[in-house]
């Protein structure tokens, strides 16, 4: 079926080969590995806002496949989201979710809020019955205040005043259940959301190098990215450079190549915008 | 409706659960024979699944004066397998007044395992020692037995990036002009914990700290080395 | 990884290239095998359960404790379920898994413990020997395809050191300053060592107020553990079983839930 390839896609998934697929799969063959995010992600709200945080390693298999990846997404001016689970699919989702709300704020004139985007988000991963393998958590100020939403594959969410995901998510939530309070200030709380974050990168393998972290207040966002290095990268002891001619040549020619020289003149042209 | 006799619907009874007399609790060897000594080096993780168990763990074992055991894999057949191989060591040299040889280890050890061939030892195994000239020697086992003697080799869950590594380091393999010499020890040591520094960064088994053991005719002189700890 | 097999991503991979995964047979080259699957697909059922352990070593003892939850299924059954076991004056074990197994080995555990003592040699169990020869029975009995389901926490004073070990049902074993079984591992695992990083030479006091906390929030997190819990403390004064202590808890984040959604 070459055809469709070169067609225009018309929106939604292909599901041409799902068939084939499975059949082929039952006669022993392999899928494919994606990239996960085997994450600690977290979010806690305090007295003016919510505070993201996650870790930066991707990992496929026992292998770390991205050292510094940003699992903290951008969804609106005043809504961010942590992701974890299958790395395309928090991106992909993320994305469209962001798309869908900066055109709802364009209808409606409004800032959008952040249930409206737990909303979006739910119902699209309820439709796909899990098989959008995204684990996220949603955080931002809105009209209505500070909210914190966790949102899992299959499309149910809580609103929590502390939430985590993602294979650190029990360290990170051992952390904020011994230390969470109400009402925390600003530093307080990021103090505690690096130290679940912390907690997930030394004590789960799936997680591992930096701190990023994301303060959303009524009419602020800081994206800090590192917000701390956790793991120093090693020394190098020796020097690894390779003596020149250590790749073998098999043969080597000289060869003068004939060159006609053009000259042409480039000239502004003005964008079709008709 | 629930009927009367029958259990309730949303009542869970114990169910059974899966058993396997295995798992995987990660970790790298890494042998290398010189001259006039050989080198061990174990990073110090022990993990399962996504956890840490232990980070001071090292998994090389010292079996006598001269010979370095390291053995990594499934940890229940490690510590079995070392208890099974100090002990004959300790016969053998109540039998015999002296501690046995380095290559009579490997001998030993390969019979040890393919005793085990239809039940393995999940184990991935080296040998270290000095052989009876007092070179350097290295023996490399597969799970079931079969080993060989070789001048380097790294074994367990990041082997498959340190090898490559040691080839083009120690081996001088594919590059043109390369004579291979053998190698003074402070470099060995170097290039040891350069791999390892590298295998950390991408092998999430792999981490902690490094445990550098160098056997000379002079004894056995162990030193330590900080890898990252996530 | 997230969203499937959080915890179980561990599977051993193959003895050799092409080879069986360990558990499997071997299919010889060649030759179809219908039997493959028959060897790893034995099962077992544990029935009466207990949740995490949690040991601490602190300057001049170690700390164990264990909550006095018994499982069955997601039947919070047995409130008073004991799961530690006092062996002598310097040795205390705790067992989380199968609370039968745990009883029977217990019942094996001190008549041994009788047995040397009639003896009056001098001699008998300190926490690394015990620790030594538990790793030993679980082994043999995982080599039989006969486990005894139970992770096994070993504390006490060896030579007036402290002693930590753990050992599983598979004869998996080590030694660390600070251990944790079950859903502990997870959730008190990382506090402590946090917790221990800042302060390695702990006293006492710091070491019960950290299992409280941790046995609080395990309370708070594992749908198997209870607030109610023993501690064992271990000191060259012997061994001192408290409890069962009732920890209490805060609910004061509940009203912060509200709203639409």
């Amino acid at each position: 079926m070459a055809a469709p390839c070169v067609e225009q896609p018309k929106g939604g998934f292909s599901f041409e080969n799902c068939a084939r697929n499975s059949r082929l799969e039952q006669l022993g063959l392999k899928k494919p590995t994606a990239y996960k995010t085997g994450t600690t992600i977290a979010g806690i709200v305090f007295k003016d806002g919510v505070v993201l945080g996650a870790d930066t390693r991707a990992t496929e298999d026992t292998v770390v496949a991205d050292k510094n990846c940003a699992k903290i997404h951008y969804l609106s001016d005043n809504i961010y989201c942590c992701g974890a689970g299958t790395a395309a699919d928090t991106e992909m989702t993320t994305q469209m979710i962001s798309a869908e709300l900066e055109l709802h704020r364009l209808n409606t004139g409004r800032k959008p809020r952040v249930a409206t985007a737990n909303r979006l988000l739910k119902q699209m991963l309820f439709r796909y019955q899990g098989y959008i393998g995204a684990a996220l958590v949603l955080g931002g100020v809105d009209v209505t205040g500070p909210n914190l939403y966790s949102i899992w594959p299959h499309g149910s969410t809580d609103k929590l005043p502390y939430v985590t995901m993602g294979s650190g998510s029990l360290a990170a939530m051992a952390t904020f259940e011994d230390r969470f309070k109400p009402d925390m200030n600003r530093e307080e709380a990021m103090k505690l959301v690096r130290d679940a974050i912390a907690a997930g990168i030394f004590n789960d393998l799936g997680s591992g190098s930096n701190v990023d972290l994301c303060v959303i207040t009524k009419d602020k966002v800081e994206y800090i990215r590192p917000h701390e290095i956790a793991n120093q990268k090693g020394v190098k002891q020796g020097s690894y450079r390779y003596r020149r001619g250590t790749t073998a040549t098999l043969s080597s020619e000289v060869k003068k190549i004939e060159l006609d020289v053009f000259g042409t003149e480039v000239k502004h042209q003005p964008m079709d915008t008709q | 409706m629930a009927q009367l006799g029958q259990p309730l619907s949303d009542y869970q009874r114990p169910h059974q659960v899966h058993f396997s007399p295995y798992d995987f609790n990660g970790g790298t060897v890494l042998a290398i024979a010189g001259e006039n000594y050989a080198l061990i080096a174990t990073d110090t993780r022990l993990s399962q699944g996504f956890s840490i168990h232990s980070r001071e763990s090292p998994k090389t074992y010292s079996l006598s004066e001269n010979t370095v055991l390291g053995c990594c894999g499934f940890h229940g057949d490690v510590l079995t397998l070392t208890k099974t191989l100090g002990a004959r060591l300790q016969i053998f040299e109540k039998e015999h007044n002296k501690p046995m040889p380095t290559p009579s280890v490997a001998a030993m050890l390969s019979t040890i395992l393919y005793y085990r061939r239809f039940f393995p030892y999940y184990t991935h195994n080296l040998v270290a020692g000095l052989d009876e000239e007092g070179k350097g020697c290295v023996y490399s086992f597969d799970p079931v037995g079969s080993y060989e003697r070789e001048v380097y080799r790294a074994k367990g869950s990041a082997s498959a990036m340190l090898q490559p590594l040691l080839d083009n380091q120690i081996g001088g393999k594919n590059q043109q002009g390369y004579v291979v010499q053998p190698m003074p020890l402070d470099r060995c040591i170097a290039v040891v914990k350069d791999v390892f520094t590298s295998a950390a960064e991408r092998d999430i088994y792999t981490g902690d700290n490094i445990l550098i053991s160098v056997i000379t005719k002079d004894g056995l002189k162990s030193e330590k080395f900080p890898l990252r700890k996530d | 990884m997230a969203t499937s097999g959080m915890f179980g991503n561990g599977n051993p991979g193959a003895l050799w290239t092409g080879g069986p995964v360990p558990g499997q047979l071997h299919n010889f080259p060649g030759v179809q095998n219908g039997a493959t699957k028959g060897s790893s697909q034995r099962t077992l059922n544990p029935v009466v359960m207990g949740s995490s352990v949690l040991g601490i070593q602190f300057n001049g003892g170690v700390v164990i404790a264990a909550d006095m939850l018994g499982s069955y299924g997601s039947l919070s059954k047995y409130r008073d379920c004991p799961r530690l076991l006092k062996v002598n004056d310097s040795t205390v074990i705790g067992a989380s898994g199968d609370y039968a197994d745990f009883q029977y080995l217990s019942n094996v555990i001190q008549q041994q413990v009788i047995d040397e003592e009639c003896l009056n040699d001098g001699f008998g169990y300190t926490p690394k020997s015990l620790h030594c020869w538990l790793t030993r029975v679980l082994y043999n009995r995982r080599s039989q395809f006969n486990p005894l389901w139970n992770t096994y926490i070993v504390a006490g004073l060896d030579e007036d050191k402290p002693y930590l070990g753990y050992v599983d049902k598979i004869g998996m074993a080590y030694e660390a300053p600070s251990l944790a079984s079950g859903f502990g591992a997870y959730l008190a695992l990382p506090i402590i060592r946090d917790a221990l990083e800042k302060k390695p030479d702990m006293a006492l006091e710091d070491a019960l107020r950290l299992i409280d906390r941790c046995m609080k929030l395990l309370f708070y997190r594992d749908a198997r553990a209870l607030n109610k819990y023993q501690v064992a403390v271990i000191t060259k004064a012997g061994v001192d079983l408290r409890g069962p202590i009732v920890s209490d808890t805060n609910w004061e984040v509940a009203h912060m839930i509200k709203g639409y959604e």
